[in-house]
């Protein structure tokens, strides 16, 4: 438990994905099985110990201290766990319990039970070890590790291919001791679970430049679609959604899941479509990163697949033959479906590279990102292969903005000012923050924001310093959605700034009402 | 019992009746006033006299018509703010006598030179102000004493049962293990100039660090002092360097104000791992909140169980709570059937450590 609670301890103060990284390798090298699966699968949440409630915890803690100092200290320190971590009446005996024997006794443990278990674990524990052992017991990690950061470590440390821990993953089960054999110079462990996630082929980016040298009869194009990219499987009645990544999202879209009715892996966009039209992401986002979804949301806002590969099918796997061939299979396959909420992305006519660049510059909807070039006679594979597959983006939306707000970076832009916040003026001449970024400058660029920052300084409020409204950036971004959680109304998609506008005075910056304009 | 704030609405809110007429010690805005003997105890504004506890800006300021403190404490005042920081300065030794009371100065055990403030009056007894105090021993002063009284002021900086300082000598191990983890990588650790920054370096060597230690500017003079006063620091080296040499920092340790990691001073060590020193460190969000990467607790303030021991073993007849969380030791004097009041004074910095 104690290698644990360290490690937590290092991910939560440790701000850069490298470093994390580098701990995480070093707790796998470290530490033996099964306790190093059991953390893996705490971070990756695939340990499905949720049995552990807050209320039960505040039970205990208020048997121990006056309910007023607790509510109190609760009131500064602002986690449950971490509070009651540190309140806990100090342990007598300290003695470092092995995580897997506390897994499993809080896996069996019943429910009545539970309380006094709880108890003389904490009791026995230092604090640091107390909250590892709380935040693993209540299943709420959050300590800066996504599930697939906790997998590109894994790989890392085994020198193994990312793709294919994440294609085995789904079959794979705490304490995953055959994948630390395998990360050791094992055997590569087969996958016994149905629906599997197969790892995703990705596109590069291209521009009008690059697709000279390229001759457009080699190529299919489609949209670029603005939703989520999804893997629909249905293997011998078990149906999963995984998200490119790998994540299992079907508990999110039980309403697509129902009409997953086949037998095969389907690869497309996940939207959210009302009869004919496709509505902007912020839609799609309401419905992300749910455990359930009610029936209004699911009325209100209908999942749907749009197809645009075939990999495997009623048995067959198509991921060797060409383009051309799964995608005749694709459309043959969603016609058969009959299913309204499966549809296919429409392949699109051109003949030369300007035709492609017309269609480009007028999509048919909003919610089209640009498009999509796919050579004709490659297979699908997995990763991001230069070659096969171009995304040819519409152009980044501009505004020029003024810099309003200004936060210090860490590990190499420790000391320099790099996380800012940016806003346009209203209607009734203020300027409201609409954005933040924090790359797109170059170190030049960062070196002179940052001096700008200090010798503008107007206000400080913690770590933020706010600065006088006089410096004009230009702010391009990927879209834009509505958001009431915004003072603007509005947000941006992967804002960064793209240059700094010394030429503007801050008057001439954007309106408002121009973003408003630029809403799909 | 809780007693309102003495303070009579000066300073705060929330006044009743019951207050003593002619306390011994009352909130002033200025600061804690003593009406028999015409002073202020660490005064946050220029008075004609001031008793000073240590010489912490927030408590020790300059431009005091007269100030009486500990020999250091003076000598600390002169160093941060020039030889003319005071009109007339006393050194406070044995019982003085001031107007109608007498004063004495007993060690705090919380920087170089810092005291606690003993007034008594031949009526109203003796009220003892501990300024800042510490009871984990600190080699750069006497231990704090345990003075008899009947009203017993305390400060309250960490009065939360979550604040158990862990031992410190373990805490500098966790910063010399992750030296020895990231050895091209500058660890660069945030402390206040007095007291903290000494603290470190001390706790550094007692674990066995023998390197040099780099020292921002801001500490020299402090650090000069504290080994002229017999406090062995070791190599220090000034933390400056000529252009492009970041890489000769890697594997070191530097320590500065908590001020120069928002200077451009930070930019110039090789990816440096931003570590903290202070009681504050015990809470995750305070830590991410400062951008800190390792956390030390190490604080010389008293904790929570250091406060109530205190507490218990003086055994005041009220207890009266500054500057700090004064809602929980207050709740906890009630639990235990003592007397208790806030006593709100403004100026001081809730956060310093």
């Amino acid at each position: 438990m104690r290698a644990f609670a360290d490690l937590l301890e290092r991910l939560a103060f440790t701000p850069q994905r490298n470093g994390k990284i580098t701990h995480l390798k070093r707790f796998f090298a470290q530490t033996p099985d099964p306790a190093r699966g059991l953390a893996l699968a705490a971070l990756t949440g695939d340990l499905g110990l949720r049995t552990v409630t807050s209320s039960l915890l505040r039970g205990l803690v208020t048997e121990r201290i006056d309910g007023e100092l607790f509510a109190l200290s609760y009131d500064f320190v602002g986690d449950l766990a971490e509070t009651i971590a540190l309140i806990w009446p100090a342990a007598t005996t300290s003695q470092d319990l092995a995580l897997p024997d506390l897994v499993e006794e809080l896996r069996r443990t019943q429910k009545s039970e539970l309380p006094a278990l709880i108890a003389a674990r904490l009791d026995s524990m230092p604090s640091s070890e107390r909250y590892a052992y709380l935040k693993l017991a209540t299943g709420g990690l959050r300590v800066g590790v996504s599930a697939r950061l906790a997998r590109v470590a894994l790989a890392q440390y085994g020198d193994l291919p990312l793709t294919e821990v994440e294609e085995i993953w789904h079959g794979l089960t705490p304490p995953y001791a055959n994948l630390f054999a395998w990360a050791e110079g094992g055997e590569k462990p087969a996958s016994a679970a149905l629906a599997p996630f197969r790892p995703v082929m990705l596109s590069t980016a291209t521009d009008a430049r690059a697709l000279e040298t390229l001759h457009p009869g080699d190529f299919a194009a489609e949209w670029k679609w603005d939703g989520i990219r999804v893997q629909a499987v249905c293997d011998q009645g078990t149906r999963r959604l995984y998200s490119r990544t790998g994540e299992d999202i079907s508990q999110a879209f039980p309403d697509l899941l129902d009409v997953l009715d086949f037998d095969g892996v389907i690869d497309g966009e996940l939207l959210v479509r009302r009869g004919e039209d496709v509505a902007p992401f912020g839609d799609l986002q309401k419905r992300l990163g749910r455990k359930s979804v009610s029936a209004k949301l699911r009325d209100s806002h209908p999942a749907a697949l749009r197809a645009y590969d075939l990999l495997l099918w009623q048995g067959e796997d198509l991921r060797a033959q060409p383009f051309d061939t799964r995608r005749a299979a694709l459309e043959a396959a969603i016609a058969s479906l009959r299913a309204p909420r499966i549809d296919i992305s429409p392949l699109l006519h051109f003949e030369n590279w300007q035709d492609l660049a017309d269609l480009r510059a007028d999509p048919p909807g909003a919610v089209i990102e640009g498009v999509m070039l796919k050579r004709r006679d490659s297979p699908y594979l997995a990763g991001r292969i230069k070659g096969p597959w171009f995304k040819w983006k519409r152009d980044p939306m501009i505004i020029d903005a003024v810099l309003l707000y200004a936060q210090r970076g860490h590990g190499k832009r420790s000391g320099f000012y790099s996380d800012f916040t940016f806003g346009v003026w209203d209607e009734a001449g203020h300027l409201v923050p609409v954005g933040k970024a924090y790359f797109g400058f170059t170190d030049e660029e960062l070196k002179a924001l940052d001096r700008f920052v200090r010798n503008n300084t107007t206000e400080t409020f913690g770590p933020v310093r706010a600065v006088r409204p006089t410096k004009v950036v230009e702010v391009a971004f990927e879209g834009l959605n509505r958001s009431p959680r915004h003072k603007s109304g509005v947000a941006m998609r992967f804002p960064r700034i793209s240059r700094i506008r010394d030429d503007k005075p801050a008057a001439e910056a954007d309106h408002l009402q121009t973003l408003l304009d630029m809403l799909p | 019992m809780m007693l309102p704030c003495l303070c009579m609405g000066q300073t705060c809110q929330g006044i009743s009746a019951d207050v003593p007429t002619s306390p011994l010690l009352l909130p002033r805005p200025e600061g804690l006033y003593c009406p028999a003997g015409d002073f202020y105890i660490d005064p946050v504004r220029p008075v004609v006299k001031a008793l000073i506890t240590h010489a912490h800006s927030d408590h020790a300021r300059a431009g005091h018509g007269a100030v009486m403190a500990t020999a250091q404490t003076l000598d600390l005042m002169a160093i941060r703010y020039g030889e003319d920081f005071t009109g007339t300065r006393q050194i406070a030794e044995g019982l003085q006598r001031i107007g109608d009371v007498t004063v004495s100065f007993h060690p705090a055990g919380h920087v170089l030179g810092s005291a606690q403030i003993a007034v008594t009056h031949k009526d109203m007894g003796t009220t003892v102000v501990t300024g800042d105090y510490s009871r984990i021993p600190n080699p750069a002063c006497a231990p704090f004493e345990p003075v008899p009284c009947d009203i017993l002021v305390t400060e309250a900086t960490f009065a939360l049962p979550v604040f158990r300082h862990p031992d410190p000598l373990a805490e500098i191990r966790r910063l010399l293990a992750s030296v020895a983890a990231f050895p091209e990588r500058a660890h660069m650790v945030g402390a206040y100039a007095l007291g903290k920054a000494q603290r470190i370096i001390m706790l550094l060597r007692e674990a066995g660090w023998v390197d040099p230690i780099y020292i921002h500017g801001a500490l020299e003079r402090l650090c000069a002092y504290h080994i002229e006063q017999g406090i062995p620091l070791g190599d220090l080296r000034p933390a400056t360097m000529e252009r492009n040499r970041k890489a000769e920092f890697a594997g070191q340790i530097i320590l500065a104000p908590p001020s120069a990691f928002a200077a451009t001073w930070a930019q110039r060590f090789p990816d440096p791992v931003i570590c903290f020193a202070s009681g504050w460190m015990q809470v995750r969000a305070r830590a991410r909140q400062r951008g800190v990467e390792l956390p030390l607790v190490i604080s010389d303030h008293v904790d929570w169980p250091d406060l109530t021991r205190t507490i218990t073993q003086i055994d005041p007849r009220e207890t009266w709570v500054t500057h700090g969380r004064e809602d929980a030791l207050i709740r906890w004097c009630q639990m235990e059937g003592r007397v208790a009041r806030p006593l709100r004074l403004l100026g001081y910095e809730e956060e310093a450590d």
